[in-house]
């Protein structure tokens, strides 16, 4: 009694209700998604053959198939789409570094009070569905929208901009919905930042831009970090914003697995894109681990 | 050792009206909207000094210094650094370095990166950055951390970067924020001494924020005693100590007995003050100036009052009381009297021998001091 009491203490049982909710819902869908990429394309409800069958009477047949992943590599259009989203992405973390950044720190310098309602600010548009706000982007540059009616009404243009369905507007959305995921975690870290370490540094002979990109900026590293991986790996795998905003040509990881699973019903080749997909973002995830880990466990900030 | 403040003392530049003072200050006030933290400041300071401001916190201090680092103008007035007007200079571009209250030291930086950061901002050549940073190092002690981040290091040691990096520029002031304010007591004590030694071997004019007044007295050549963001007096330990100006210096600086009375003889030589605090009449051997029957106050240092239990000579500045309290030090005993008119005083004795005091509590004491001891002030 009193050893099995030790063994489901408060402590153990904690630490294993993290792991106990991965393993249900991050471990086996990834194991059935894994088992049908191996799978056979099917005429049946699901549409895959399944990859274990009884063969006489005592043995147990395994057909692994190899060709939807074969196929990824074949068909140019997947490696296309695969490069494409990478490049997204990178650009639309790039972009939202280059806007989040002097937003949190403009608020991290605010007075405490301008600073709440700022924050309050960057939040409020999560209080609206995200699909609401992609459509209102919609309504905004296309060809009748507000964008071009104004420049058209100030007399800079005279017939409409193509602004929809153009990888302009496509980066218009993306960066518009993960501003905030940028924002939050830089506004974090510089708002812990001391004052004083750029006092000293002005001190020492910087001038204001040398204070800031020599000490605020590696100090605030961490934060950028988090800001890039929360915007990069939603990004690659975006598939509404393209979709809605980007038009027929905005080649999307994404929006391919859609087309697979729903037009095509061709579930195993979607699987692999999905499990391809899932390794691609592996190593940025470890890399990111690693120096998170680096740098809690050093006594050095 | 002799130090630097003992030598300034023996030069007293001060005292000279020639001099031509290294820093100077003229009528320098600072508003923060209404609220006046400086008010019409003028000071000077002398190459080499170890120049003190000491006051409660609020007092102004800190402003005053952060406007010679340049992180706040003056609202008017100005600042002079050896002869050149600091208006408008930026803190990147002026000849001072500051020793920050948080020490401010960069924390993704080793103590070695941090020392050089000035040096390389100057764009020093890269060999003698690394030649003088190991001698600044070596000055402070610290050579074998210089591959270390600032938080590996103990307190002191956090301490000792934060001065060499101000230092390794070899700036004309250096200006410290409660330089020692992090540290504990005994390592205070000892730092004092350290800070007055490199003072010395560097010859950089230090100007020194502090509200330790025992540190002040330590460390500075002159000290100035800050109030309400003016500037109460200014002088040598010696002259704030012993000829305080006022009440308030009087009392902020070390502890003080202060009586109340009336101005009642008033001779060139000496002056009588009759005192219903003090119950009698205080003679003082020194003239003043004020006007006759004028309110003034005599303040008498606690160790300068002697105890004894039979009645002294004479009847001037002699009191009787009882004892009230002891507080026993160690070193030497506090004793607070009682007087027959509800003042209590309190006196300080050195505690000489190792056996214990023949005055005790209750006891009737007689409390009397040399004609010369108390200051009068006027305010």
């Amino acid at each position: 009694m009193k050893r099995l009491r030790a063994r489901f203490s408060g402590r153990g049982l904690v630490v294993a209700l993290p792991y106990l909710w991965l393993l249900l819902f991050f471990v086996a869908p990834f194991v059935i998604v894994l088992k049908i990429s191996f799978s056979e394309v099917d005429l049946a409800i699901p549409p895959y053959k399944p990859l274990f069958s009884w063969y006489a009477e005592h043995a147990l047949a395994i057909r692994l198939n190899f060709n939807n992943y074969a196929f990824l590599f074949t068909d140019k259009l997947y490696a296309d789409a695969f490069l494409n989203s990478v490049k997204v992405a990178l650009v639309s973390t790039i972009l939202c570094l280059l806007i989040g950044y002097p937003m949190a720190y403009g608020m991290a310098r605010a007075r405490p009070r301008t600073r709440n309602v700022l924050l309050l600010l960057v939040v409020l548009p999560f209080w609206t569905s995200q699909l609401l706000r992609v459509y209102a982007w919609i309504g905004l540059l296309k060809a009748n929208g507000v964008v071009n009616n104004v420049l058209i009404r100030l007399g800079v243009i005279h017939n409409p901009l193509a602004l929809l369905y153009t990888p302009f507007a496509m980066y218009v959305g993306i960066v518009y919905s993960y501003l905030p995921f940028v924002i939050l975690p830089l506004y974090a870290n510089i708002e812990k930042m001391d004052w004083q370490l750029i006092e000293a540094a002005e001190d020492l002979g910087c001038r204001p831009w040398q204070a800031f990109y020599k000490i605020t900026l590696p100090l605030s590293r961490n934060g950028i970090l988090a800001g890039s991986m929360l915007v990069f790996i939603p990004a690659v795998c975006e598939f509404v914003i393209p979709t809605l905003l980007g038009g027929p040509n905005s080649l999307m990881i994404g929006r391919i697995l859609w087309d697979e699973f729903f037009s095509n019903r061709a579930w195993p080749v979607a699987s692999a894109v999905a499990i391809l997909m899932l390794l691609l973002l592996v190593p940025f995830m470890m890399w990111y681990q690693s120096i998170q880990a680096r740098e809690t466990a050093g006594p050095s900030g | 050792m002799t130090s630097v403040a003992a030598e300034m003392a023996k030069a007293a530049p001060w005292n000279d009206p020639h001099a031509r003072p290294y820093v100077e200050l003229v009528r320098v006030s600072k508003f923060f909207g209404d609220f006046k933290a400086v008010d019409d400041v003028s000071l000077k300071i002398y190459r080499g000094e170890i120049f003190c401001l000491l006051g409660a916190s609020g007092c102004g201090k800190t402003t005053l210094l952060r406007m010679l680092g340049g992180f706040e103008s003056p609202s008017s007035g100005r600042i002079y650094i050896d002869g050149e007007d600091m208006s408008g200079v930026p803190p990147y571009e002026r000849p001072v370095n500051m020793m920050f209250q948080s020490y401010a030291l960069f924390p993704h930086m080793t103590v070695e990166q941090n020392v050089a950061f000035g040096l390389k901002q100057d764009r020093v050549p890269k060999a003698a950055i690394r030649e003088r940073v190991a001698a600044m190092l070596d000055l402070v002690k610290l050579g074998e951390y210089a591959k270390r981040k600032p938080s590996q290091l103990s307190g002191g040691q956090r301490q000792r970067v934060a001065l060499a990096r101000s230092l390794v520029k070899r700036p004309k002031l250096l200006l410290l924020d409660e330089p020692l304010g992090a540290l504990d007591k005994k390592l205070r004590e000892h730092t004092q001494f350290e800070l007055i030694g490199l003072q010395h071997q560097l010859g950089v004019t230090f100007l020194v924020v502090t509200h330790d007044q025992e540190e002040a007295m330590t460390l500075a050549s002159r000290i100035a005693v800050m109030d309400h963001g003016e500037i109460a007096q200014a002088g040598t330990p010696t002259e704030i100590y012993e000829f305080p100006s006022s009440r308030f210096v009087a009392d902020f600086v070390g502890s003080v007995n202060i009586f109340e009375g009336k101005l009642v003889e008033d001779e060139p030589e000496y002056v009588r003050i009759a005192s219903e605090e003090f119950g009698g009449t205080i003679y003082v051997s020194h003239g003043i100036s004020a006007a006759p029957e004028a309110t003034v106050w005599a303040a008498v240092r606690p160790e300068k009052i002697l105890m004894s239990t039979t009645p002294p000579q004479g009847a001037d500045n002699v009191a009787r009381g009882a004892v009230q309290d002891i507080a026993y030090l160690g070193d030497l005993s506090i004793y607070l009297v009682k007087l027959a008119t509800g003042k209590v005083v309190r006196i300080t004795r050195p505690n000489t021998t190792r056996h214990a005091e023949a005055i005790g509590w209750d006891q009737e004491v007689y409390l009397s001091w040399d004609p010369s001891s108390p200051v009068v002030v006027t305010r």
